[in-house]
């Protein structure tokens, strides 16, 4: 059932003005043969009210567990005011600002984003967002290898405590343009990169590289030692790159304030996915990429920015800038094929900041990393789980089991609990080991009974009907 | 119209440029140019002692709608750049052929000058 | 006024999150953040009230006639957005089994088959998260298709000049050089000059049916066979795809891949600038590439297929699967359309389009391209106007806002001078169409009487036009105390 709202006696007026007798003379121009189209396979049209039955169904199939899984998408509470007014009609059917005096909302909107962002992240510079983290860390790269003219290897350092997800995406983006991406392997007792790792690496690829990327907390969780890798980049005139949890950093020292300060040091790029900050988990999106720079890098930065400016009355308003190098100006010689942010996404976001404020923010992320603190001890309280690593956490730790993580998982998910992400699959060498993860959602119940259905799996009890989920 | 100085040489993509007395040559972008693109807010210019051979992209100018290569037109070293430009792009705009310059080369084939236009072949060639 | 100029040291939206900061003890202090994160501290009311009030500054296609060619702002059906919404769909994380999550799964595998049924391809990948990207993926899966027969030599891709910059911008971004196709004063593509490009070094064509110029590319049986024949593939932009929606399917008509803007045809919301899908189809001979994830249906259950299951792929272009919120909605919108209404679509699109050009020509505007049937969308050229009043399409534009309508497209496609790209889509009636022609008239009128009322334009706005000059050139991208110290 379209949305069509012409009349009959419309329609023929229309015609009449165009002078045809019918819909089917506006097609006259394409040959015959290709307007004869079946579309068997696509159902009959709906009403409003069977629609909403069958999504119905189709929303109570999937599962409604309790969430400690992580691994780069977060149950974090959202103030219910976020998508309330995201989905206003006026932000959610508006069109990129192009138009900017009809466009203000949109525009001043993204430049709050970008200044919280900055802030966020102490960088100088944040565009209007990227598709996600993921593809973001690519974009990231990218703008790297425009950014750094000491270098010339168009080689990236990339420890492989970096998502691993994230790393085949930016393999994928970046492989047409003979950029090579070197894996830095993690020290197995800390779960962290060494700078001794990185320093083998970068002579064993001839010395010259030109980015490192650095992940806080990394992949297992971990804390890296991001203070003296920053400070080593700079005084070999490499750039680095950051990923961050951006929830994280309203307790972990942020990108740019990374390394000695005395050098005027901090990431160059900072970059990561911005779903912890309002973004439902939605199985695996929108959610949008963050990408902030230093002032020197500005210029090479893809994507949509928003400044200030003023109008013929001098008045304060805000405009798309920095577009001449985009595609839809600079065509081949762009600086990225990318056009759109993900605006709405966007728009809860900083709406989420405004509600939270640091206060808010800083709360809840040492909320995350007290639970999981709770979740981590009493989990290797239980004979047979014990941690991975030594280092530090934020709110995500590996364990390694005694038995199939697979199997594990599979039997808590009969007790109603995603109990995290299989490591075996990218890390091989982790063996049977899991990443764990809790927010500040996640209550001292949820977390023993955590507890008590893991000591349940692992002593191959048989799950009681009672307390099974349909699955 | 444009203002084309008789004493320069020209490119077909609109740079000019004119041979000092010290052996170098000064270069920048013509009137017709400047005026194409409007208000000049960036300029990025190459670095002082790289070398780049003749067509080669080495510097860009940008107005809020083109970001526009300026091509190296004769090969050779740069030796020098108009740092005042980082800060006042304008200076393009209001003066093109003097405070404007972009950079001066140490051409390593200086017979590559005479092969480019003279004002009056430029000038037909911008009434095209 | 920022959010930020309403903050008070001290204040926060205080349900919304602990009252007490835990202790962070166990981290070194040379990780932990000595300065504060620097976001606002207001009420949740201000907050609330600041974000509604801003959305007042906005045009929408809620509140505005919205005839921005090549953009399809069409309505968004309020049911898409509060049955995607879902607590069961919002919930799911990402790395749920394939077994806890069959309803989405099973809406995603749907959606591709639909997809596939209604531009005639073979399979389908929902990974792109927008066009842009849909384009790169299939760039690469042409890239991808040449290197595995060993045909190195296939190193570029042609580019109609008309074509959307993301095409040239996305081709070099997969390492290819582009070349572009001159098109002839009628709209279509230079036959003649695309049989003299092609060669044993084209890996393909990029090309948008009905082109960027609102014009139906008749020649497009001999175009593909001219690329087919030079051993290079077809690719489809599928901006305009609204306009043949149900009528006509790109596998038809030879091409190899293609990307649908599920922003654009299937109705998902702009939302400000994203986010967007840009899904990829293909022909059978391509489908080993598709991007992963990618959704099966195997004994009536559903999964994702993996790397082990298409070792060929091109790879994976996000942490997980595209932007599903988005992929939801597109879904819910083809099943309210189903069969027979996807077919109206094109139908009362382009009827939309033809009505418009009509009364244009009929109210005196010069159109681009004579003597053509419109598609789904049209260009009027203000040329005459520039010429003989000193006012440009940008003037027109900016008039139009304070008539309350939003402006057309301006200066794209660029072969066009001073063009106004306008383009309907179904689900605008009469009225708002006559509305907006009335409104053009009216301009029209102003630039021979009084054009300084274009030039002065908007005046009803919030903002009147902005220094773009000054914004590029003093680059203020935060506010102030929002940047890094020192």
């Amino acid at each position: 059932m379209p949305f069509i709202p012409h009349t009959e006696t419309e329609i023929k007026q229309m015609l009449d003005a165009i002078g045809a007798d019918s819909t089917e003379d506006l097609f006259d121009e394409i040959p015959p043969h290709l307007r004869e189209v079946s579309l068997a396979g696509i159902p009959q049209g709906m009403t409003e009210m069977e629609i909403a039955r069958l999504m119905r169904q189709r929303a109570q199939q999937n599962s409604t567990a309790l969430c400690f899984l992580g691994a780069g998408a977060y149950e974090h509470h959202i103030p219910a005011a976020v998508w309330e007014i995201t989905t206003r009609g006026e932000f959610y059917s508006a069109y990129t600002p192009y138009q900017a005096e009809a466009s203000q909302g949109t525009l001043q909107l993204t430049y709050e984003y970008q200044s919280m962002m900055t802030a966020l992240m102490a960088m100088d510079v944040s565009n209007a967002s990227l598709y996600d983290g993921a593809s973001g860390l690519a974009e990231a790269i990218l703008m790297a290898v425009r950014g750094n003219r000491k270098s010339k290897s168009r080689k990236i350092l990339v420890p492989t405590t970096v998502n691993p997800v994230y790393r085949r995406t930016a393999h994928t983006i970046v492989k047409g343009q003979n950029i090579e991406l070197l894996d830095v392997p993690y020290d197995s007792n800390t779960g962290t990169v060494t700078l001794d790792e990185i320093k083998q690496q970068c002579e064993a690829a001839g010395g010259d590289i030109t980015a490192v990327v650095l992940q806080q907390p990394n992949f297992f969780g971990c804390l890296e030692a991001v203070d003296e890798i920053t400070d080593w980049a700079h005084e070999n005139n490499i750039l680095l790159i950051a990923v961050v949890n951006p929830m994280a950093m309203a307790v972990l020292t942020p990108p740019g304030e990374w390394g000695s300060a005395e050098k005027n040091s901090g990431a160059d790029i900072a970059c990561g996915d911005g779903q912890p900050l309002g973004a439902p988990m939605s199985a695996g999106g929108p959610y949008y990429g963050f990408l902030c720079c230093k002032q020197n890098l500005v210029r090479q930065m893809p994507g949509r920015i928003i400044g200030r400016t003023v109008d013929l009355d001098g008045r304060e308003g805000f405009v798309l800038t920095l577009q001449a190098r985009e595609q839809h100006i600079r065509r081949s010689k762009a600086t990225s094929n990318i056009c759109t942010n993900q605006g709405l996404v966007v728009t809860a976001s900083t709406i989420y900041m405004a509600i939270m404020g640091a206060q808010g923010l800083e709360n809840t992320a040492a909320a995350c990393y007290a639970n999981n603190r709770k979740l981590v001890e009493s989990l290797t309280a239980i004979p047979g789980v014990k941690a991975a690593f030594t280092s530090p956490c934020f709110h995500e730790t590996v364990l390694q089991l005694e038995q199939s993580a697979e199997k594990v998982l599979a039997e808590l998910m009969h007790h109603g609990i995603l109990g995290g992400y299989k490591l075996g699959g990218d890390y091989p060498e982790l063996g049977e080991a899991i990443l764990v993860c809790t927010t500040e959602m996640r209550s001292d119940d949820d977390i023993q009974t955590y507890a008590r259905a893991l000591e349940k799996v692992l002593a191959g009890e048989p799950v009681m009907a009672e307390e099974g989920v349909l699955c | 119209m444009s203002e084309i100085p008789s004493e320069l040489k020209y490119t077909d993509s609109h740079e000019w440029l004119r041979l000092d007395e010290d052996g170098l040559v000064t270069v920048g972008i013509t009137d017709h140019a400047q005026e194409l693109l409007g208000d000049l807010v960036f300029v990025e210019l190459p670095e002082a002692g790289t070398e780049y051979s003749t067509g080669d992209e080495c510097c860009v100018v940008e107005s809020v709608k083109a970001a526009s290569d300026v091509y190296m037109p004769i090969s050779g070293e740069i030796v020098e750049v108009n740092d005042m430009l980082s800060d006042e792009p304008e200076v393009i705009n209001s003066s093109p052929y003097d405070n404007g310059w972009l950079f001066r080369i140490q051409p390593s084939a200086p017979e590559e000058l005479e092969e480019l236009m003279d004002a009056e072949a430029y000038a037909a060639e911008i009434e095209e | 006024m920022l959010i930020f100029e309403h903050s008070a040291e001290g204040r926060r939206g205080a349900p919304q999150s602990p009252a007490e900061k835990a202790p962070l003890d166990g981290i070194p202090q040379n990780l932990l953040r000595q300065s504060s994160a620097g976001l606002p501290e207001v009420s949740e009311l201000q907050a609330v009230r600041h974000y509604t009030r801003l959305s007042k500054k906005n045009f929408s296609i809620d509140t505005e006639f919205y005839p921005l060619g090549s953009c399809t702002m069409k309505y968004n059906p309020r049911a898409c957005n509060s049955l995607a919404m879902l607590p069961g769909f919002l919930n799911t994380h990402p790395l749920t089994p394939d077994a806890q999550q069959q309803g989405f799964l099973a809406c995603m595998y749907e959606l591709q088959e639909m997809l596939c049924e209604v531009t005639g391809m073979a399979a389908f990948s929902l990974a792109p998260m927008a066009g842009a990207q849909g384009e790169f993926a299939g760039v690469a899966m042409i890239e991808a298709y040449h290197r595995a027969r060993g045909d190195h030599e296939r190193r570029e891709i042609l580019v109609p000049d008309a074509a959307h910059g993301t095409n040239p911008a996305t081709a070099v971004m997969c390492g290819f050089s582009v070349r572009e196709i001159p098109t002839l004063d009628n709209g279509d593509v230079d036959l003649d000059a695309l049989k003299q490009a092609v060669g044993p070094q084209t890996a393909g064509l990029m090309l948008t049916n009905p082109s960027t110029l609102g014009v139906f590319e008749r020649n497009i049986e001999a175009i593909a066979t001219v690329v087919h024949e030079a051993g290079g593939l077809l690719y489809y932009d599928g901006a305009n795809l609204n306009a043949i929606l149900g009528k006509i399917r790109p596998g038809d008509m030879g091409f190899d891949v293609i990307h649908s803007n599920l922003h654009k045809t299937f109705s998902t919301p702009h939302g400000g600038g994203g986010p967007g899908s840009g899904a990829v189809g293909v022909a059978e001979r391509l489908q080993p590439y598709l991007p992963l994830p990618v959704v099966a249906k195997e004994d009536e259950r559903y999964r994702y297929l993996t790397s082990e299951d298409r070792p060929e792929s091109i790879g994976r272009l996000s942490a997980f699967m595209g932007n599903p919120g988005v992929l939801l909605r597109a879904y819910v919108y083809m099943r309210f359309l189903g069969r027979e209404g996807m077919v109206r679509v094109a139908e009362f699109a382009t009827l939309n389009a033809n009505y418009m050009m009509a009364e244009a020509k009929r109210r005196g505007f010069t159109l681009a391209i004579e003597n053509r049937r419109a598609s789904h969308e049209f260009i009027i050229t203000l040329k005459n106007e520039a010429r003989e009043f000193h006012v440009s399409a940008m003037d027109f534009a900016k008039r139009l806002l304070d008539l309350g309508y939003h402006a057309p497209t301006t200066y794209f496609p660029l072969l066009v001078p001073e063009c106004l790209l306008i383009e309907p889509t179904e689900t605008e009636a009469k009225e708002a169409l006559d509305g907006f022609m009335d409104a053009l008239e009216q301009i029209k009128h102003e630039a021979e009487t009084n054009p300084q009322l274009l030039h002065d334009a908007p005046q009803t706005l919030p903002v009147k036009r902005l220094d773009e000059v000054r914004a590029a050139k003093q680059l203020d991208l935060a506010y102030e105390p929002c940047r890094r110290q020192g």
